[in-house]
Order: C-alpha cells, then sequence, then structure tokens
C-alpha cells in the first residue's frame, strides 16, 4: 500500500515513519506549516526543518501552509492530502497520532472524504514505552519547545535520553504532564534516526522562553554523512 | 486464557497495533491472552480459551465483511464472544443480519435500550464504522445512537457487539466483559 505520512519532524511522526516503512510503502511525507503557535492540530517549533528531514529521509515533501484557524487549517490539511493522492497514488495515510481523539477524528474524517486509509500505528501506546522505543531506535531528538510548568529553558535544545526519560516520567506522576506530551506540554525535533541517510547538525540555535513557554529555535543546519 | 482475533487486513499489518495491541493492553491486566489473525483461527483449538475477542479494523478495511465464510466457527461456538466494530459486524452477518450503511467518526453519545452486564445508561463513545446492523431476529438490541444499534447480545449465547472502540474510550466494558 503506497502511503503518506503526515510529519512534523518530531519524535512521534518520525516513529510512523519508521513504523509504516517496516509494514508497506511511504511515497511521501506532508507537512502543514501553521501560523498559529496554539494549534490544536499542528506541531509548531521548527516546522521549517521537516524539508532538511525530509531530505535526509530521502523521501518527498508536500508542504503547506496554514493560517491555522481551528477547521479551515483542516481545509488546507484536506489540499494537501489531496496533493499526495494526485501526484503520488498515496491509498492512505499515517499519523502519529497516540491519545489526541481531537487530532485523529479530523484525520479520519478527512480521508474517509478522500476515499484513502487512515492507519495510526502509535494509538494508545503506553507513553514510557514509546519513549524506550524511541531511545532503542537511536532516534535523536532534541526537546524543542517547552509549554507547561515547571519546565523551563533548560530543557530546550536537550537531547533526549534516558535521563530525560526518567525526569519527563517523573513529571508526569507529579505534575500530570503527558510524558510524550501528547498535551503539547513538550515539542521535539528528530535530527537523527535510523532511516535518516544523513544527520542533521545544528549550527545555531537560540533560546526564546516567555514565562513556562519556550522554543528551541534552529536558525543554522547542515546535514551531515553518518 | 482470552483469545483475541485480529481482523485486520493481513496478519502482521501496519494497522495491527492501533486496533490490537490496544485490546492487549486491557487484557494483560487480568488475563494472558493469545492473537490469531482471524485466517488462522482453528475451530479444534478454540476448547483453549475462556473468552474471545473479535478486533476492530480501519475504516477502509472491510475484509472481513467479504470474507464471512472464514467465520463459520462462531456459529458453533458455545464461548462467550465480544465484536468489537468490524466485530460484531461479522458476527451479524454470521448470523444471517443485514448490514446498513451509517457512518460513525469520532465521538458519539448512545444510550442503553436493554440492561445488560458490560454497559448501563447514557454515555459517550469513539466510533469509527462505515456500517452498523440492520435489526435482526438473532439478536437483542442493547444500545442505540442517532445512527441506529449500537450494541447487540445474541439471544441465546454470551456472544456481544459493540459498534464503538471500548479499547479508546470506556476500557471498562472490556474489563466486564473479561470479569463476566
Amino acid at each position: 500500500m503506497k502511503l503518506a505520512v503526515l510529519f512534523s519532524g518530531g519524535k512521534d511522526s518520525t516513529l510512523a515513519v519508521h513504523k509504516a516503512v517496516e509494514k508497506e510503502t511511504v511515497s511521501c511525507l506532508i507537512s502543514i506549516v501553521s501560523m498559529n503557535k496554539s494549534s490544536l492540530m499542528f506541531h509548531t517549533p521548527n516546522i521549517d526543518l521537516t524539508g532538511l528531514q525530509a531530505e535526509a529521509l530521502e523521501l518527498p515533501l508536500i508542504r503547506r501552509l496554514t493560517e491555522g484557524k481551528p477547521e479551515e487549517e483542516l481545509e488546507d490539511l484536506k489540499k494537501a492530502i489531496g496533493e499526495a493522492a494526485e501526484t503520488f497514488g498515496i491509498e492512505g495515510v499515517v499519523t502519529g497520532a497516540i491519545e489526541s481523539v481531537y487530532q485523529a477524528e479530523r484525520i479520519q474524517r478527512i480521508c474517509h472524504e478522500k476515499d484513502l486509509w487512515c492507519i495510526n500505528p502509535l494509538w494508545k501506546r503506553n507513553q514510557q514505552d514509546l519513549l524506550e522505543e524511541i531511545l532503542q531506535k537511536n532516534f535523536q531528538v532534541i526537546i524543542s519547545g517547552v509549554f507547561a510548568y515547571p519546565m523551563d529553558e533548560s530543557w530546550l535544545g536537550k537531547t533526549l535520553d534516558k535521563g530525560l526519560v526518567e525526569r519527563l516520567l517523573r513529571l508526569g506522576r507529579e505534575y500530570g504532564i503527558s510524558p510524550s506530551g501528547e498535551g503539547g506540554e513538550i515539542e521535539t525535533t528528530v535530527l537523527d534516526a535510523p532511516l535518516f541517510r544523513r544527520r542533521i547538525d545544528v549550527l545555531e540555535a537560540r533560546v526564546e522562553m516567555e514565562k513556562t513557554s519556550g522554543t528551541y529555535v534552529i536558525k543554522k543546519t547542515g546535514l551531515a554523512d553518518k | 486464557m482470552i483469545l483475541i482475533v485480529d481482523m485486520n487486513y493481513r496478519k502482521d499489518s501496519l494497522a495491527f497495533s492501533e486496533f490490537v495491541l490496544p485490546i492487549i493492553a486491557v487484557v494483560s491486566i487480568f488475563q494472558e491472552s493469545t492473537v490469531k489473525h482471524y485466517l488462522e483461527v482453528d475451530e479444534k483449538d478454540l476448547a483453549n480459551y475462556d473468552r474471545i475477542i473479535l478486533s476492530g479494523t480501519a475504516l477502509k478495511d472491510n475484509e472481513t465483511l467479504r470474507k464471512v465464510e472464514n467465520f463459520g466457527w462462531i456459529r458453533e461456538c458455545e464461548k462467550p464472544i465480544l465484536g468489537i466494530c468490524a466485530g460484531m459486524q461479522t458476527i451479524g452477518l454470521v448470523f444471517g443480519c443485514r448490514l446498513k450503511q451509517s457512518v460513525g467518526i469520532g465521538m458519539t453519545q448512545i444510550r442503553t435500550v436493554r440492561e445488560n452486564p458490560l454497559f448501563s445508561l447514557t454515555f459517550r463513545v469513539y466510533e469509527l464504522h462505515n456500517f452498523t446492523l440492520d435489526p435482526c431476529e438473532a439478536f437483542d438490541v442493547l444500545a442505540e445512537s442517532e445512527n441506529g444499534i449500537e450494541a447487540v447480545k445474541h439471544k441465546e449465547k454470551l456472544m456481544y457487539g459493540v459498534l464503538f472502540h471500548p479499547e479508546v474510550r470506556n476500557r471498562e466494558i472490556i474489563e466486564r466483559f473479561i470479569l463476566m
């Protein structure tokens, strides 16, 4: 089955790419670049990096801008999925959704309207298991956004490792934060993964912090041989 | 031991983790389970299991509805069975019910119309289906929504069907089935 993966460049959609490649054919990636930093549908920090990530994965990328107005942004996603169907003949769409019924329901409806399969290989997975799988698969993941107390700028740009996973799990227990960031508490950016032919090096970045919201803004990058 | 039947389009499919793993996660709290793809279920093995759960499938996956001849064992089975979504639709077809076009995607309110050990009152469920069952001789209707039948029980057997996905919302329904 020829599939497109909805790709934000974060850990979950990158893991979804890996799952999809194991079972089916991934024909392209789709990224929605939202101007609305509070979008409930789309990841925003470093979304511009998806072009470089797609290059590293050697997969075509369909990118579409959206103003990010609720529901209108779905029209932009629908157009992007339509373009993937026309250009690459995809038969279905894969997402990295884990818990969000809000996201899953909306993407299911678009796929139904387009007569496409919709598959969510991470759906309802235990978040600790997923984080551990990401480490086990040697993904290089950095924290690119924090949006919940008590996270602060010290988290930004940090690489996800065993210690950081333990801290996330502890915050989950103590503050009710979703360790995987399903509630938008954290956003991540993947710099390397098994399917990346080349890895991404961050050459310049800056931290932008306002109260409990912070973003690690990647300014300059390069692709390096692995 | 619970038998979980993987109803997806093929064994070890990309959809397995979406529709079967969440059921295993609930079942594993109470009992051991074995998973078999529907094409692998052998009638002779059924004696090894206490209960059987038939999984749902992706919205576009209607394979089991076209291959209902693979489910003849359901007709003879005396073990408690819970069919989820495609599982319920398939059970219905085995007993001669008809399917009716009914698209349900996302959260929906349903109401209990017949007392049963799995659920009660009015509650919200997560749905993902293209069809529901038409009312038919073999089953009592347990729950309904604006779009039609949402849950059934075979009139003579401990055989239940829910059109919605209790592994996503309302996991206690699976728990009650296991402990019933």
